[in-house]
């Protein structure tokens, strides 16, 4: 059944490796993906450890729905301590990987040691085997994946890789797989650099036996009309994410020239029709329907003919309004190049954004810069830097560092100008205007992130009954609730809700483009109980699902709290509180958050999850999740 | 009319949600090496096309079976295998131009599309319409309206350029 697949450990100091099966009482806390990760993580990680050292612990792992016909099952997850923000080290990607790596027969890689010389995991059909990776130390992402695929002879093996920015211990490098499928985020790549591990390819022939075949065929039919049948669904499904660029700039939502402003002027020029001119179609990950993966072709310049795939929303904001940057190539050009090097295209763009600004402003000068005058505007200038941060290479040696570490290399009050939640960079929304998505930001357990909960719906300004409905299951909610985005009332408990969304899906290694996330209609806990049934046969009511996801964010605040995380953590920079926005639609226009009333937002945000008043799980709140005796060390 | 399986690769977005349910349904398990249809892949220029058994007329698998194992439904338009009669030699397996017959290694058998009895799940799950059921004769037909359409709009556009020079 597809319970059945295994959690290695793999140690590459000694290249020992030894595996086990997971007890189904585990299973039934924790369910796998990035629940079980995080359960792993608290018993296997010993806690101040160097993110970048041999002690720290990678974690690869398929959600427990990964290959099944739950409809977009292609999640993996990707675990450590974070070598960008020293918390909780979290990876999310879509792909084939997760999927393949179930069919060789395995759902949790656990990973310790370093290895002496660069090696990488060949894992086929329940077999693990560590080998050489000298002749691929050096290659791009899609490099790596093209050599390994040759000299294993087999064009279907799967492959998670790290680029030359992983080797090169760039604190946000990603995790790889195929030609842009990111585990961004968090620096998982300088983890598996710090291993000397390059890559972990995957090829798998085993079965992974559905439960009820008839029922779960009928089922999934139905989950992705339910999906489909959306327009949102239907309209990413043509322009990809950047299909809410335009909607969002004019409404004041796009952080312009690192936080100057919150509207882009030259939004045309990137808008996602213009982007369509150079698409040559869509791309789906594993038995997804929506396909928002858009692939294009570079039309002009140095690259020209190159294929690559995206951009997303992400990177249209942090490779055109946050660097102030409007031309439509050198976007393309800059997510072709990140893809290439394994590089966190957001926390790139942001922090290149970030020394714009110190330059104009004077803190950075033309000798910090090598001479390359570092403006807003100035295409090339970003492409460079994009080029020395992957390259370690003067300025970029500094930014590579993450923005805290760079913030106080540089000095002169550069921290002021830094957008960031726990060292981790923000996306280029504005979120002044809304205090429920300002909130999830500020408390995600990975830092500043829009995956971690994001109450996106907000913006739609559902009638009440509606958003009763949606924030009344599985547990009953009978506080406040509010249609607008700019309220503080009732905000908490839709972050909360939104963050053990997200959790269980990462837990299912289902892609949140089929939760609520965008769509009020979409999938939810009752869906997902049935998918676990007919595909697993594993019983487990919506609410049991919703106590997993708690039980698994809570695994997680545990770990930050063990890594020195306060509540202080849990908040946005200044400039949130003090420099109002300018331009949008009269209700953003103008706005900052309220520090009074963000900091009442933080207490009920904890009351809620059954936490004190300094973001620390009251004794009984671990008892009642069945965690107060971790780590327990079962796996 | 029989039908037969159309397949147009440049709707393909790669999902393999075909070869799942095409497991899922013949085996009751999901392992994409016992689907009797596979999305041949170049991952890095984006292109994927599903290749499954064309059920030919002249079936070279049909020719080449000693014991006179496989036969055509000339009904459902298909080609079948009878398994009671079928030795496993796997001659069908290295005769056939697409690599559509394939050998099951777990159950150890030729397996190949068998059109799910006449509602193939890979098209119902297809969403974006890679693979279609269509009657044969209709395979020209809709091949014929896309390319006229194509040709039919580049010569708008080139009357439209005379028209301004």
């Amino acid at each position: 059944m597809a319970l059945d697949r295994k959690i290695a450990y793999i140690n590459l100091t000694t290249g020992e490796i030894e595996t086990k099966p997971i007890p189904i009482s585990i299973r039934k806390k924790f369910l796998g993906g990035r629940g079980l990760d995080m359960y792993l993580m608290y018993n296997h990680i010993k806690p101040g450890i160097d993110p970048l050292g041999p002690d720290n612990v990678a974690f690869v792992s398929a959600g427990v729905l990964v290959g099944t016909l739950a409809s977009a099952t292609a999640r993996t997850h990707i675990a450590g301590k974070s070598p960008l923000t020293g918390f909780v080290g979290s990876a999310n990607m879509g792909g084939f990987f997760a999927p393949e790596m179930r069919w060789a027969g395995f759902d949790h890689l656990v990973i310790k040691g370093k290895a002496e010389k660069p090696v990488y995991l060949w894992i086929r059909n329940g077999e693990i085997e560590i080998r050489d990776a000298e002749n691929i130390w050096g290659k791009t992402v899609t490099e790596t994946q093209e050599i390994i695929r040759e000299e294993l002879d087999d064009r279907d093996i799967k492959i998670l890789t790290i680029g030359p920015a992983g080797e090169k211990l760039v604190r946000f490098a990603n995790v790889m797989t195929e030609i842009k499928n990111a585990g961004g985020r968090s620096g998982m790549g300088a983890l598996l650099g710090s291993k000397n591990l390059k890559a972990i390819a995957v090829r798998g022939t085993m079965d992974l036996k559905i439960e009820r075949p008839a029922e779960a065929l009928e089922y999934n039919k139905r989950v992705i009309t339910q999906v489909i049948s959306a327009k949102v669904s239907q309209t990413q499904g043509r322009l990809g994410t950047p299909f809410i660029w335009g909607a969002t700039n004019s409404w004041g939502g796009i952080r312009t020239r690192n936080f100057q402003a919150n509207q882009f002027e030259y939004c045309d020029d990137i808008e996602p029709e213009s982007i369509d001119e150079h698409a040559i179609g869509m791309a789906g990950c594993f038995g997804c329907q929506v396909h928002c993966r858009a692939k294009y072709i570079i039309p002009d310049g140095p690259y020209k003919g190159v294929y690559d795939e995206g951009p997303e929303y992400t990177a249209q904001g942090a490779l055109t309004a946050e660097p102030g940057c409007k031309n439509l190539v050198n976007l393309l050009v800059g997510n072709h190049l990140l893809n290439m090097y394994g590089l966190d295209i957001l926390e790139t763009g942001s922090l290149i954004a970030w020394a714009m600004e110190l330059y104009e402003k004077g803190i950075l000068s033309d000798k910090d810069t090598d001479g390359l005058e570092l403006r807003f505007g100035n295409d090339e200038a970003l492409i460079e830097m994009i080029h020395r941060i992957a390259r370690r290479e003067g300025l970029g040696d500094i930014l590579a560092e993450g923005g805290l570490r760079a913030a106080e290399k540089i000095g002169k009050g550069s921290i002021k100008y830094l957008i960031h939640v726990k060292g981790m960079s923000n996306l280029h929304s504005d979120e002044r205007p809304t205090p429920a998505l300002a909130l999830g930001i500020a408390t995600g357990s990975r830092g500043s992130d829009h995956l971690r909960s994001r109450p996106a719906i907000d913006l739609y300004g559902l009638p009440e009954p509606v958003l009763r409905r949606i924030y009344s299951q599985p547990v009953a909610y009978d506080g406040p609730i509010s249609s607008h985005w700019r309220d503080y009332e009732g905000k908490p408990w839709e972050v909360r809700w939104q963050e053990l969304c997200y959790e269980a899906v990462d837990c299912l290694g289902i892609c949140k483009y089929h939760t609520i996330f965008l769509g009020p209609n979409f999938p939810n806990f009752e869906e997902w109980s049935r998918l676990l049934y007919y595909n697993t046969g594993l019983e487990m009511s919506p609410l049991d699902i919703w106590n997993v996801a708690d039980r698994a964010y809570t695994m997680e605040r545990l770990f930050n709290i063990r890594e020195g995380l306060t509540r202080k953590d849990d908040w946005l920079v200044d400039r949130y509180f003090d420099e109002p926005t300018t331009r949008g639609v009269p209700a953003a226009c103008g706005v900052t958050i309220d520090r009074e009333k963000f900091a009442k937002m933080i207490d009920e945000y904890y009351e809620h999850h059954g936490w004190d008043e300094n973001g620390v799980p009251h004794p009984e709140t671990l008892k009642k999740l069945d965690i107060d005796k971790e780590p327990s060390h079962m796996l | 009319m029989a039908k037969v399986l159309m397949i147009d690769y440049e709707k393909c977005t790669g999902c393999r949600l075909c070869e799942l349910v095409c497991s899922v349904k013949h085996e009751g398990v999901s392992n994409p090496a016992r689907s009797r249809i596979k999305i041949v892949k170049w991952e890095m220029e984006g292109r994927y096309v599903p290749m499954s058994c064309q059920q030919c007329e002249s079936a070279p698998c049909m020719a080449v079976c000693p014991v006179k194992a496989i036969s055509r439904d000339e009904e459902m338009g298909r080609v079948d295998i009878d398994y009671d009669v079928c030795i496993g030699c796997r001659m069908c397996v290295a005769i056939c131009p697409f690599g559509a017959m394939s050998f099951d290694t777990l159950a150890q058998k030729v397996i190949k599309c068998d059109f799910c009895d006449g509602d193939p799940l890979c098209v119902k799950f297809c969403e974006v319409g890679a693979i279609q059921y269509v009657d044969a004769s209709m395979v020209s037909t809709v091949k014929q309206v896309a390319a006229a359409e194509k040709f039919t709009s580049i010569m708008q556009k080139v009357a439209a350029a005379i028209s301004t020079v």
